[in-house]
């Protein structure tokens, strides 16, 4: 009875050390998600000098939103950016982490090719672009370069082409991520079985067809893992074409993002369509959450 | 046996030949941004406008004085974003170590509901959250401070879970009934025993909090409305804004410099932890 007594008396420890999380989720996150989605049915914003509403409008702003053409727009663009930036990286990193995670390869240098590919994720995204924005500038450095070696006769205006800003909003966010995505696939083909490589080499199988056949099915969960958390991200994309293209998106808005186009709400205070466009972002990032939820099973082997 | 891998497909040598000549070229395309910037920041207006070349010149300390003379506040901003950034971090890992801690040690009837909650809620974007969280911030009189952008940080799914992870594999409850048969309160045990153990994850989560809060431009810029207040990525934003020609080049490749190196010069000296580190957090193993 004594010991039973101890340990209720200890376990109510658990819930005193939670209540700084439990408070500060609460009043900076769970507040704010309630009352985003409270001002979503609200007509609230500034007409010039004007204070509109706020007036219950019930689901007009969603209904504008879906009408209104722009919100798909952005999605397609932001869309569009993250698979000019997704493709090239998944190749990439299932190469490269399949070369620094086979023990055939030892690779002596891994280290440090580990260290330089993930340096840039730790990168300021707005100075990272910034970077680049001057780089690419039509007087920059990689202008000049490419004029005094023959590949254009005048500098080429990187900013205000559609494909080559898209690409280089593609190409930083490619070096920013690829790095991150290489490790965590590397961790991945680390935890298959080595026998059944062993057993592969005894059968002769080429190290193409081990990848092919044998590492690559059973890296599947993490794959999925790795394209929807880098669609999570994706969808927030924000820095770097911000940035790049000073809030405009330009040229055309071809690079404005959903994120971009709900910071422009929040800047003009159009409170109820930023509400709007927030839940709309809510419902599909919750949505890829659970499928994340559910590949990790987490909970399910949980100790207790 | 041996010669079977010669025999189909490439040869080991030939592969490992490729894999280098890959790796070389992404590592180029991974460092060459960073020496570019290292070199123009050390070159005048003047040279820049003559076009690129690959030696540095010498004028870093010139440009960095011109750039501290000028209308942005950027001692201010790297001053800001060190107190935000600093405290970010160490609020984020030392309670986040103490939200894993009560679901990692003890028994209780929530236990399992909260950490399914935390875990369902953990890829979910503060900017999706942010029209609430501005207007009450604005409410409580706390825009236009750093509040906002510290408190926040206690609560953090995902360094809890690497918290908790962590400890799973590194912290045995033997240890605390130990602890507590020698009269250790349980909020000493967690300050004196388990904080101690837990330093290589506490390391490794302080400085991807404090990277993303040193990078974070979003949120502060939403905030933040006094100059001297404003934190570097905003500054950076603002001398985009700028009419950028404008400018003295130099000093805008001395700026984007010194927002980044110092992140880059703590990468170099911790960074075998950081990739170490980075596989834990997110892949279930």
């Amino acid at each position: 009875m004594k010991k039973n007594g101890n340990v209720v008396r200890f376990n109510r420890w658990g819930y005193i050390f939670l209540i700084p999380f439990i408070v500060v989720y609460l009043i900076f996150s769970i507040v704010p998600l309630v009352s985003t989605i409270y001002y979503s049915f609200f007509e609230n914003f500034m007409s010039g000098l004007k204070q509109i509403g706020p007036n219950f409008i019930g689901l007009e702003n969603y209904k504008a939103l879906l009408t209104g053409g722009d919100m798909f727009t952005y999605l397609g663009n932001t869309l569009l950016l993250w698979i000019m930036c997704f493709i090239p990286q998944i190749v990439l990193s299932l190469i490269l982490g399949y070369w620094f995670s086979d023990s055939r390869m030892n690779l002596k240098a891994a280290p440090f090719f580990k260290t330089v590919i993930y340096m840039p994720n730790l990168i300021m995204a707005s100075a990272f672009s910034m970077l680049f924005f001057t780089l690419f500038a039509d007087s920059g450095p990689i202008n000049s370069l490419l004029v005094s070696i023959g590949i254009f006769d005048e500098p080429y205006s990187f900013m205000s082409h559609i494909a080559s800003t898209r690409i280089l909003v593609a190409v930083m966010n490619l070096i920013m991520w690829f790095g991150n995505t290489t490790i965590l696939l590397m961790a991945g083909m680390m935890g298959i079985d080595g026998e059944l490589f062993e057993a592969a080499q005894v059968d002769g199988a080429t190290s193409t067809q081990v990848f092919f056949k044998i590492t690559l099915p059973l890296l599947r969960p993490i794959l999925v893992y790795v394209m929807i958390t880098s669609l999570i991200g994706g969808l927030q994309l924000f820095d770097v074409p911000q940035i790049l293209t000073n809030g405009t998106g330009d040229p055309m808005r071809s690079s404005m993002t959903l994120i971009m186009f709900l910071n422009k709400h929040l800047y003009s205070k159009n409170y109820g369509m930023s509400g709007a466009l927030s839940v709309y972002m809510l419902i599909v990032t919750a949505i890829l959450s659970f499928i994340v939820f559910r590949i990790n099973n987490y909970g399910a082997d949980d100790r207790r | 046996m041996q010669g079977k891998d010669l025999d189909k497909g490439l040869g080991i040598k030939t592969r490992r030949t490729i894999a280098y000549v890959v790796l070389g070229i992404v590592t180029f395309f991974c460092l060459c941004w960073f020496y570019i910037l290292f070199i123009n920041a050390t070159r005048s207006h003047g040279e820049l406008a003559e076009g690129f070349t690959a030696i540095p010149s010498t004028h870093l300390f010139e440009n960095f004085a011109n750039l501290q003379a000028g209308t942005l506040p950027i001692w201010n901003g790297m001053i800001n974003s060190i107190i935000i950034a600093g405290l970010t971090a160490a609020l984020s890992v030392y309670f986040s170590a103490m939200t894993a801690f009560a679901l990692h040690a003890y028994e209780f009837k929530l236990r399992k509901p909260i950490f399914t909650f935390i875990l369902m809620v953990m890829m979910i974007p503060t900017q999706v959250t942010a029209l609430g969280f501005v207007r009450l911030m604005d409410n409580m009189h706390l825009k236009d401070t750093f509040i906002p952008l510290i408190v926040p940080g206690i609560a953090a799914p995902a360094v809890f879970f690497y918290m908790k992870q962590y400890m799973e594999g590194s912290l045995p409850l033997s240890l605390l009934e130990a602890a507590r048969i020698d009269g250790s309160g349980e909020f000493r045990t967690f300050n004196t025993i388990v904080m101690p153990l837990m330093k290589p994850a506490v390391a490794v989560q302080a400085i991807f909090a404090f990277t993303t809060s040193w990078n974070n431009y979003f949120t502060p810029a939403l905030i933040l409305e006094t100059d001297k207040k404003k934190t570097l990525p905003i500054l950076i934003a603002q001398l985009r804004a700028a009419d950028w020609l404008k400018f003295d080049m130099g000093q805008v490749y001395v700026m984007i410099a010194f927002s980044i190196f110092p992140v880059i010069v703590v990468y170099i000296i911790l960074s075998k932890y950081i990739v170490g580190g980075v596989a834990l957090g997110s892949v279930k193993g």
